[in-house]
Formats: C-alpha cells, structure tokens, sequence
C-alpha cells in the first residue's frame, strides 16, 4: 500500500466508521462516569442521547450555547451553567469569578448582550465565612465588570462532605443583538477560523493549583468577560460571523469538532498558527497533554467569511486581552465533520474529539 | 521550548525526508516496526508518515504498556479496589481498560475509591496521608516506569508504611521480542528501537536481533526528527549490507543503560516463570513480580484475588495488531464494535495503543486531499 494513497478496502472500512460516527449518539451507560463530565463523546452521548430527546424542542435541539426566545417582538437568550471547581480559588480567578465570566460568555457568544444573572449557592457545612465573603466579594466585582446585575438568587446548605465547600448555578439573561446572525450549522467552506488568543491556560492553572504534579509554573486563568470580544466581532464581520463559542471545556479541539458535526463541513487547523504561551506548552508537554483540549474560561473561536476575516481579526486584536488573537486555519468539504490538523512538522492528522478527560500518558 | 523544538523542526524534517528517498531502492517494499508504543504516538501525532516514501512502511509494535495487559489482570485490580478500605491508584490510561466486566472508571462510578496518580511517589503520599486505609498502586509498564516503582517501594520500606502495596504487572522488553520474531506470519526489514526503555536497559539488550535473526536496530526517540533519523541509519545499514544495533538516541541512552536504576530493579524484582500477554498468550520470564524480601508489600499476597484467565474477546484482533501481521484497520471490529468510547481491546484505549493512533490521528490523513 502506498503512503499516500489509501487501498479501496481501508477507504470502505474508513466508510462505514464515519457512518457510525454521524448517527447520534446513543446514551448506553448503566452509570455516570466521571467520562460524562468532561465535554467529549461521553458528555455528547448523554446530552444528545437522553436530554435533548426528552424536551424535544426547536430552540433546544439548535444546541447553542444560549436559548433563544421572543417576548412581546424583543429577542432574549438564555443560559445556565453550574460550577463545581477545585480549588475554590487559583491563580488568576476564582470559582465565584468564573459562575460569572462563564454565564456571560455562553450569552456573548449566542450574539446575546448580558443583561443579569440569577445565583444559586450551594454551601458545604463547615464552609469558612471569610471565604465565602471573598467568593461574594468576586461574584460582585466579576459582575460588574462584565455590567451585568444579580437581580435573583438562593441558597443551600449540605452536610459535609456533600460539596468541595461550594458549587454555584448562574442563569443568564441577554438580549439578541440585531447585527447577529449566528447558527451553528451555519459555518460554509472557505470561512476562516479566528482564535481570540493563547490557549490552554485555565485548564493549566487548575491542574497546577491541584498541585498533583508538584510542577511550578507562572499560569494564571483566562477567565474574563467575552462580551467586549464578541461585540467587537458582531461590529467587524456582521452578517459574516457564522458562529462563535468559547472554548471551555473539552477545550479548542472540542469546540471545532461539535461545529464540523453541526455544519457537516471538514476544518483544517494549521497547528504552528495556534498561539500557546511557552509555560503552558511546557506543562503540557511534561504531562503528555494537547493543549487543544485544555479548557478556557476567556477565549472564543469565531468562524468568519473569507472576506471579512482580516477584518475581523484586526477587530479582535484590538480589543484589550486579544492581542495573541490569530486565524488558525479554515473549514473545507471533505470529509465532513472531521477536523484535520496540519501540524508544524509538516504531516497532517485528524483531530478528534476525546471520550473523557485528557489522561496524561504513561511514559 | 528549547531542547525539543530542534527535534520538531520542518525543514531539517524535509531534509532527512529527502535522504530517506535517496536511500530506498525503487520496487523494493521496506517494513519497519517501531517496537515502543510513544513511537507510534509520535507518528501519529506529528504526522511522520506524510513525509515517507510510498514504499516505506511503519508497523507498530507491542510496547504499549496499557495494551498488554489481559483482562484477567483488569478483573484482579478491580476485585482488589472493592476490598473494604483499599483506595486503588492507577496510571490514567489504565482507567478505560475493559476487563471482562467492566474497566476501572466504571468501578470507581459504581463506588470503589480509584484514584488517578501520575507516578508511584504520588500513591505511596496517598498513603502516608490515609494511614487507615490499605493504599494500593496497580503498576504497569516496561523498564521504563519499573525503577520508580521499585524506588517507591524502598521508600516505602524505609518510611515503614505498614499500608501501602504494590499490584506489580511490569513486563519487560525482550522476551515479546523474540516471541515475535520467532513468529511465522512476521516479514520486517528493521527495528526502530524503544528509546525510553533503552535508557534503563541500554542499547546491549538488543544486540541479539542482529545477531540471531539478522534485522537491523536503530534505538530512537521520540521527537519526529529522531524517527526519520533512525529510519535513515537502517535504511544505510541495509544499504551497506551491515546488520548491527545502533543509537540514534545517544543524547540518553548510554549502551551499558542505567546501572543504578537496574541494581534497585534487581533487588526489589524477581522474574515470573510466565506473564500473560493481551493477545501474545504466555510469554515465559516476561513479567516481573516482587522478589521474596519484599513480600509483605505485594498486593497479590496482601488481598485475595481471583487470578482467572479471561480469554480476549472472539472479536479482538489485538494479538495480531500488536505483532504488527495487521494493520488496525484490517482488524474485524475497528471502528465498528470497538472504539475509543467502547473499546474492546485494549490497543484502542491508549493513545499509545496502534488502534486508537490510528482512530484518532491518523483516519483520513494521508488520502485525498482536502478542498
């Protein structure tokens, strides 16, 4: 067989696996496994096989990042999100900071203004008061910086041990800006996709801040409001922004192949074009971890028509924070709904999604 | 990152890529395999087989720690971590293995305490922070990852942990070799050598492929530039008509391998008289357990375990997958009955592991191109 060309039996073979792969997900389990948690295959098996066909609604089955839904003629979008971090704080953030930062991003990148959020705590007995203060104390700053209001809320308490000291839901409320015509089965061959800047480093912060590894690094988390990013988008490309998402959990890989599916397009990444910040790439590298599937917590990816997308990217590295901003490669026909990745060293391979969380190689 | 993007680099890629043409002979149809799984990973990952010629082929060997491990191995680890008390610690990959009734990801869902470490020292910390519980390590690898285990259990020994074992399933490199090379169905032109491993056994250990079946050995590493590298010193010994073992990997890898990590190994291991291998069948002296001083930290004696041999799935065509007799497509169920999200066997579970290489990184790569 030839390097290059593949025999007709292994293109039959390659056939059947990608039929297999566009039916939807099946949701098999006998149990929830840590695997269902960590935005890959498993997590789309038990959103696709079992959620989603339960509520079977339009709005829903579109799978953005926010519902949309009109009130008297204005155009609204909703989310939520529940937060379960450990540590409750790490560097560059906190888990108060991200139950905002992460409600108002799903919003931002629906093409939703954030206008207010309602917050659920759930307290763990034995929680510490000072550190609850300073969660409140961050909730109320992340809030306002991201000019959203509180405007409901509850509480719960647990006994220990039922709770890692506090996980919080957040639901949002924004309205639909009219320059947004966004769909996730919107993306067309030749759109660009932009990457809003340096990947990877939440999920780094984290895994450090656990201190599993007992690896120092200066990593701090991305987590910011996305809205400036998104506005500054919607204002550049208009009508060609096709879609955006921010890139949390399961992390840029994830992102990219959920889109492929949605759109049934191919996507080529240029591996060298991503922007990675030399500590993160480090820790990586030790622990045997891609940072394409490191989780953000203040980065989007937006797909842009050809035309428009050096202006938008000139749009996007303008805005503070953005400045690592890059196009990273663009959508194709074949095959569809692969990600492809032409990496630095000259091959090219697939990208696909992971079944559960990134397990750092052996050796 | 300095000392690995010099290894990455494209254009010496292409230059090396270049030598390789010069050197294959037109009509001729060359087969090599590289033996060690963070090979097959590298290939994969960085796309090396783009940059080969058409009639150079890479076949992907059995040193893939976590896909030669028998279900019946996953069964024992599993009985061991529903023991009241014991908090079991495994490497990540080991999680999604498939045992005959589940891997250990289910079990820890259906309420065992499984934890993931990174390396020994982490488990043998789990248990000086819980010295009411029984803490086990499930350890698994080649020379590789064997020394720390037997260091950890040293310290183990000097600290007097009274909680803490090891459920040792360390195998070693050679005898699967020769199994395989003693194989009927197997036709290779040469050997990428296992780099990693080499740095604790050294270059000496492979010595007798030259001599006793006249294959040519070059011991690699693992950035993309190593491969094409090592690929080229065979390409030369068959060209030269030499037949030798040869180091690419010299920036690691002494000949003589790492004597200190191979005296604790001596002290803490002990050959078994066979190991069962995923797909291999019994290999005699390929397993390692722990040597009779160090007893009381042995798993397998602490808890009682089941020890059943557990047949491969009808279906699972990993023996032949690791031999390298077929590709991972070629195999009845790739892709279909097993795949990452539901494998069956256990080359479809690592990243290490051919099948799961291939699933993940290497469908579509090299056809046809994309517009």
């Amino acid at each position: 067989m030839s390097a290059s060309e593949v025999s007709e039996r292994e293109q039959r073979i390659l056939g059947i696996i990608e039929t297999a792969r566009g039916k939807q997900a099946k949701f098999r389990d006998e149990q929830i496994n840590m695997a269902h948690g960590a935005g890959g295959k498993a997590t789309q098996s038990l959103i696709e096989g079992l959620l989603a066909p339960a509520f079977d609604n339009a709005t829903l089955n579109e799978m953005g990042d926010a519902g949309s839904l009109n009130v008297n003629g204005v155009g609204l979008a909703m989310t939520t999100d529940s937060y379960v971090v450990k540590p409750l704080r790490f560097p560059g953030g906190s888990i108060g900071e991200l139950a905002v930062n992460g409600t108002v991003n799903d919003l931002s990148v629906a093409g939703a203004r954030p206008l207010a959020l309602s917050l659920s705590l759930i307290l763990e007995e034995g929680l510490s008061a000072d550190e609850l203060r300073g969660e409140v104390k961050a909730i109320a700053q992340a809030a306002a910086g991201a000019g959203v209001e509180i405007i409901a809320g509850d509480t719960k308490v647990v006994e220990r041990g039922h709770a890692d000291g506090m996980y919080i839901c957040t639901t949002g409320i924004g309205a639909r800006d009219p320059r947004a015509q966004l769909s996730p089965a919107g993306l067309r061959p030749g759109d660009r996709i932009l990457l809003s800047g340096s990947i990877g480093e939440h999920g780094t912060a984290i895994m450090l801040a656990r201190n599993e590894f007992e690896l120092d690094a200066e990593i701090e988390s991305d987590t910011r409001s996305l809205w400036p990013v998104a506005d500054a988008l919607l204002e550049a490309a208009g009508p060609s922004l096709r879609c955006m998402r921010d890139a949390t959990r399961g992390g840029v890989a994830s992102v990219l192949n959920e889109l492929a599916r949605s759109s049934s397009v191919a996507m080529i990444v240029r591996e060298g074009d991503v922007p990675v910040r030399p500590e993160v790439a480090g820790a990586a590298e030790i622990l045997g971890i891609d940072p394409m599937y490191v989780a953000n917590e203040g980065k989007l990816v937006a797909f842009v028509g050809a035309g428009e997308a050096d202006e938008a990217l000139r749009a996007l590295r303008s805005v503070p924070g953005c400045e690592q901003a890059a196009e990273i490669g663009e959508v194709r026909t074949e095959p569809p709904g692969m990600v492809l990745v032409q990496t630095s060293f000259g091959g090219r391979r697939v990208m696909d999604q992971l079944v559960g969380d990134p397990l750092p190689r052996i050796c | 990152m300095k000392f690995v993007d010099e290894f990455r680099d494209a254009e010496l890629g292409r230059a090396l890529a270049g030598e390789i043409l010069s050197l294959v002979e037109p009509g001729r149809h060359y087969k090599f395999m590289e033996v060690c799984g963070g090979h097959t990973h590298s290939i994969y990952k960085y796309g090396v087989d783009d940059l080969l010629p058409a009639n150079v082929e890479l076949v992907h060997g059995p040193g893939c720690p976590v896909c030669v491990i028998p279900m019946g191995r996953v069964d024992d680890g599993i009985a061991v971590a529903h023991h009241d008390g014991v908090i079991f610690t495994c490497f990540g990959d080991m999680m999604r293995v498939p045992g005959s009734e589940g891997s250990l990801l289910e079990a820890k869902a259906a309420g065992a305490d499984i934890r993931m470490v990174y390396s020994p020292l982490d488990a043998l910390r789990i248990a000086r922070d819980n010295p009411e519980r029984e803490v086990v390590f499930f350890a698994i690898g080649f020379e590789t990852t064997a020394p720390s285990t037997a260091l950890t259990l040293k310290r183990a020994r000097m600290e007097g942990l009274r909680n803490f074992s090891v459920m040792c399933s360390h195998v070693t490199i050679v005898p699967p070799l020769r199994a395989l090379l003693e194989s009927p169905d197997l036709r290779l032109d040469g050997f990428i050598g296992p780099g990693h491993v080499s740095t604790i056994v050294g270059a000496r250990p492979f010595e007798f492929i030259p001599a006793d079946y006249g294959k040519p050995v070059a011991i690699a590493g693992f950035e993309p530039l190593d491969i094409l590298q090592a690929i080229v010193m065979i390409l030369e010994q068959l060209r030269d008509g030499r037949c030798e073992v040869e180091n690419e990997y010299k920036r690691v890898v002494p000949y003589e391998g790492n004597l200190k990590a191979l005296e604790v190994m001596a002290e803490v291991f002990e050959l078994r008289p066979h190991f069962e291998w995923r797909g291999l069948g019994f290999i005699s002296h390929s397993g390692l357990r722990l040597s009779d001083d160090y007893a009381d930290f042995d798993a397998e004696r602490r808890f009682s375990v089941p020890g059943v041999r557990v047949a491969d799935p009808k279906a699972c065509q990993c023996g032949e997958v690791l031999k390298g007799v077929i590709k991972p497509w070629e195999c009845k169920v790739f892709g279909t009955g097993c795949t990452p999200e539901r494998p069956i066997g256990t080359c479809m579970v690592s990243s290490e592991g051919a099948c799961a290489a291939y699933y993940n990184y290497g469908r579509f790569a090299r056809e046809r191109e994309v517009v």
